[in-house]
């Protein structure tokens, strides 16, 4: 049963096509990675699909519901509720600790709960750093919190925008491990990502190209 | 939650909102300053004003009629039948406006004349003298406080606790120089009634017809012109309100008032009403105020206060602008926070819920630190200006406080403006 469907999605600026006519979908439960190379649409699919940006053209059905045309208050609640944001760059609040940063996702989607957030902390392998500061955790800690934020919600997308681009090979690996632990719980995971190890993790991957579909590739060798 | 992300950003961007704090305590200590003296300058000024003369002449009722059917000035002794009371001179005290009345002094003049044949205008008058009054009260009153631009270019002033005062005359500069006479000197004045022996104790520069004149104790001219008890002319120095519609339309009229403006009019320190209070208790008497005096008062008050007005809303306006600047770039510096915060969840209501409260925690601590410091600038202004304190007015506290979150939140506006404008997907990982 599909989760998410783009059906004919173009996105045009000004001149700029920067999704032009794209139609995938992904199941609930499933692994999928979005691959291309820079201006292939990668983070222009994924805005969209995270609720931060509307479609000029085409349909978005989320949980079978058409978001394309909401007001972005409606949203603000569709990506508070349902979708958990991973970042290339991390993007951590400087001034909170890595438990407070986990309990802000709290905070906006119902009550912070310090115990819970250092459960999913302890979940990444971080609860004995809930108390530093984003500037005292390395880039791979500072992912993994990211991640427990991502997750604290139970959302029922995890949509992360190069997950790994800035983590070296073995902080690579713990992440792509609690991937696979989120994908067996029954997560629906979305990965941008340009990276083909990352990608060949993932149960499907869909190249773009100019905007469009490319291809789509099944990972034969996919692990749970 | 919210408490530990306030805290945060007070704490991570301390640079900054000291910045705002600092800005917002300068508009704030200046809005304090000025209002403060803007509340308490009315007074100031007026006891200012009062060192440059009396502002109520009172007269005679008959004698000032005659004076303005024929204009007689000083000295129509003929015509000046009628006289005030010397022993109700007191009674100026008790009346409700007692304590608006700063100075007051006595005249009666009369033409002498002179060891040489000449005629020389001598005024009768209060130099330093001492009242008991049934108040309990004890004051001094005279030309000493009322002429207090007189310059005395030998001698001194005649002390009224001197012995022999009586026998003591000041003499005007212009009058003294044509005579050639100098202190110490005797000079015999001869009255209506009798002739005196005077010693010169003080020659003066009044710089007007005064300097033309002879100045003695009023005991002495009434003792001169037989005429013990009486008095010509009051003149009283008096702090007033300035004018409105309703001090000129009792002026004219007090009857004419409705009971409620009569009220009004009358617990108001309005020139009019305090005329009317002296004609209340000076049998026989007429006030009325010195119009040049009294509405140069009214301007220069009114000049005054518009100044410091528009000083305080520049103050405050400068303060908006630079509170807008910081605080937008503060906003900016946070973009990517702030993106992150919708991202994740966040209300817009919510975000610009946390900006505002940051803000204004930090103009409370701005307004504290400011209306410290303003209270010190009002002192500033009071003791270099006036001369003596300003009187904090409590009523400033609320109005600036309105002010300052007033100018708070509108510099905040265009910070507030981007918040709400600002794209998750345009800070986190570009449009496209």
């Amino acid at each position: 049963m599909a989760l998410l469907e783009l059906k004919n999605i173009s996105k045009i600026y000004g001149e700029l096509k920067a999704l032009d006519n794209v139609s995938i979908h992904v199941d609930k439960g499933e692994w999928v990675a979005i691959m291309g190379p820079s201006g292939s649409g990668k983070s222009t699919m994924m805005n969209i699909i995270g609720c931060m940006d509307k479609p000029t053209k085409g349909e978005v059905l989320l949980d079978g519901e058409d978001i394309s045309k909401l007001p972005s208050k409606r949203l603000t609640d569709i990506r508070r509720d349902k979708i958990g944001l991973i970042f290339q760059q991390f993007h951590m609040v400087t001034y909170l600790t890595a438990v407070e940063n986990v309990m802000v996702s709290q905070y906006y989607h119902s009550m912070p709960d310090e115990e819970e957030a250092l459960e999913a902390l302890g979940r990444v392998g971080l609860r004995e750093r809930a108390k530093h500061l984003p500037s005292q955790l390395s880039g791979g800690e500072q992912q993994r919190v990211c991640v427990a934020r991502a997750l604290i919600n139970h959302p029922e997308l995890i949509l992360a925008d190069e997950p790994t681009g800035n983590l070296d090979e073995a902080n690579e690996n713990i992440v792509l491990d609690l991937f696979r632990q989120l994908h067996r719980e029954g997560t629906t995971l979305i990965v941008v990502t340009h990276d083909p190890e990352v990608a060949d993790a993932a149960q499907r991957t869909i190249v773009l190209e100019h905007g469009k579909v490319a291809r789509e590739v099944v990972n034969e060798n996919f692990v749970e | 939650m919210l408490f530990r992300m306030i805290r945060g950003v007070l704490f991570h961007q301390k640079g900054k909102m000291l910045l705002i704090a600092i800005t917002i305590a300068l508009g704030a200590s200046l809005a304090t300053g000025m209002l403060n003296v803007v509340m308490d300058v009315e007074d100031k000024v007026n006891k200012e004003l009062k060192n440059y003369g009396a502002n109520i002449t009172v007269k005679p009722k008959d004698a000032s009629l005659l004076s303005d059917i024929y204009d007689v000035g000083e000295g129509g002794e003929a015509l000046n039948a009628a006289y005030l009371r010397e022993d109700e001179l007191g009674k100026l005290k008790t009346i409700f406006w007692a304590f608006n009345i700063v100075d007051f002094t006595p005249f009666l003049d009369t033409q002498a004349t002179l060891p040489d044949g000449d005629g020389a205008e001598v005024v009768g008058t209060w130099f330093n003298h001492h009242l008991s009054l049934p108040t309990g009260e004890e004051l001094d009153a005279g030309v000493q406080g009322m002429r207090s631009w007189w310059e005395i270019t030998d001698g001194r002033w005649l002390n009224e606790a001197d012995e022999g005062a009586d026998s003591e005359i000041m003499v005007g500069a212009l009058l003294a120089e044509r005579k050639r006479w100098t202190v110490g000197e005797t000079v015999k004045l001869t009255g209506s009634h009798g002739e005196r022996d005077m010693t010169i104790v003080g020659i003066y520069d009044a710089g007007g017809d005064e300097d033309e004149q002879i100045f003695a104790t009023l005991d002495a001219v009434q003792a001169l012109t037989d005429r013990e008890g009486k008095v010509a002319s009051i003149e009283v120095s008096a702090l007033t309100t300035p004018d409105n519609d309703l001090a000129r339309r009792a002026a004219k009229n007090p009857a004419a008032l409705t009971s409620r403006d009569y009220e009004t009019w009358y617990c108001t320190a309005y020139v009019s009403a305090i005329c009317y209070q002296i004609q209340e208790v000076i049998t026989g008497s007429v006030a009325s105020a010195v119009r040049q005096v009294a509405e140069s008062e009214g301007t220069v008050l009114d000049k005054t206060k518009l100044l410091m007005i528009l000083i305080t809303a520049l103050s405050l306006i400068g303060s908006a602008l630079g509170i807008s600047n910081l605080v937008t770039a503060s906003v900016m510096e946070r973009a990517q926070e702030i993106g992150l915060l919708k991202a994740i969840g966040a209300k817009d209501r919510s975000i610009t819920g946390v900006v505002m409260t940051e803000i204004l925690i930090t103009a409370l601590v701005g307004f504290a630190a400011g209306y410290g410091m303003g209270f010190g600038f009002a002192q500033l202004i009071g003791r270099s200006v006036f001369g003596s304190a300003i009187e904090m007015n409590t009523k400033v506290i609320p109005i600036v406080a309105g002010l300052i979150a007033l100018v708070t939140i509108a510099g905040s506006l265009p910070a507030i403006r981007m918040v709400l404008r600002l794209k998750p997907a345009e800070v986190l990982h570009g449009g496209h």
